[in-house]
């Protein structure tokens, strides 16, 4: 296990995250979803959801949901990635590779307009 | 794939969808004794002995199961590629252990990869599982590096609030990140 002063620590940046959640409460709830199916992983997925934890982290984006879901039936596309953000229709992306996803996570995860070359016609 | 850390979390994908709830991850790299092991084991439904024989065909397993599919036949190639082996070990109701060996100084043995990204991605993707990751390492020498993740505590001190929050995100990727690099061999092969 990781040494106790390690999770002493977790405990201060957990109280910092609270008193910041509670400044910027507002902008609804984003949720970016990776397929990661074995045809999605061979095509990069990981790679596109390190980019996505990354820009969260380094751009600072608070309330964002990141979960994986399987194959889809569309591997010639992936990466996939889907961006629900409140109660809007779902975003399907194709071809989602790092960069991409940071554009995604830029234009339309931060900023709200979806990024169309990328879209999915479904 | 390029990856065995790739492997893994294609194969914990698995674990997930059979339902396990306690999910770990083990990874043992011996240059003593020349051989990388890697396991899955989940406390998952299990299949029945039929089953277990039927997912290490990829032909077979992609028609009739949509839980496993080429994932398992890969990971076998992989192993036996570099002479290793993959074996299954499972129960009905019980869950499934899947272990995948290398030969670690063969000249076809994929790299391992980045183990922490691999972990980070299921940490963040299901909260609601208990993860634990063992690495352990021991060098030519029989010096040892150990690094044991179990989420549990983790989890308790987060009470409920989100690992991608930026700031826990940037903690918990540190940890696992620096746990990995710490026992990992320092060899330049």
């Amino acid at each position: 296990m990781p040494a106790i002063k390690s999770l002493e620590e977790l405990k201060r940046v957990r109280e910092e995250t609270l008193e910041k959640k509670k400044v910027k409460a507002a902008s609804g709830n984003v949720q970016v979803i990776v397929a990661m199916g074995t045809c999605g992983i061979a095509a990069g997925a990981r790679d596109t959801m390190k980019s996505i934890l990354n820009y969260i982290e380094t751009q600072n984006v608070s309330g964002v949901t990141v979960t994986q879901t399987g194959c889809m039936g569309m591997c010639e596309q992936e990466p996939i990635v889907q961006v629900l953000v409140g109660d809007q229709t779902k975003v399907v992306y194709g071809k989602v590779d790092a960069q991409v996803a940071e554009q995604i996570m830029k234009q339309h995860v931060q900023n709200g307009t979806p990024v169309k070359d990328y879209i999915l016609p479904l | 794939m390029r990856e065995i850390a790739l492997h893994l979390l294609d194969i914990a994908e698995n674990s997930v969808a059979a339902g396990g709830q306690n999910i770990c991850i083990e990874v043992q790299e011996n240059l003593q004794s020349d051989l990388l092991t890697t396991s899955i084991t989940d406390d998952g439904r299990g299949m029945d002995a039929e089953t277990a024989q039927r997912v290490l065909d990829p032909f077979y397993t992609t028609r009739t199961t949509r839980k496993v599919g080429l994932g398992i036949p890969l990971l076998k190639l992989a192993a036996e590629m570099s002479e290793g082996r993959l074996s299954l070990d499972t129960e009905p109701g019980k869950g499934t252990k899947i272990e995948a060996s290398f030969r670690h100084s063969h000249i076809d043995r994929m790299p391992l990869g980045d183990l922490a990204s691999t972990f980070l991605a299921l940490l963040v993707s299901y909260p609601k599982i208990h993860w634990t990751l063992i690495y352990e390492t021991t060098d030519k020498g029989g010096e040892k590096g150990s690094f044991i993740f179990d989420d549990t505590e983790l989890k308790a001190e987060l009470d409920g609030m989100s690992i991608t929050e930026p700031e826990i995100l940037k903690f918990v990727r540190g940890m696992l990140e620096e746990g990995v690099q710490a026992s990992a061999l320092k060899i330049i092969s």
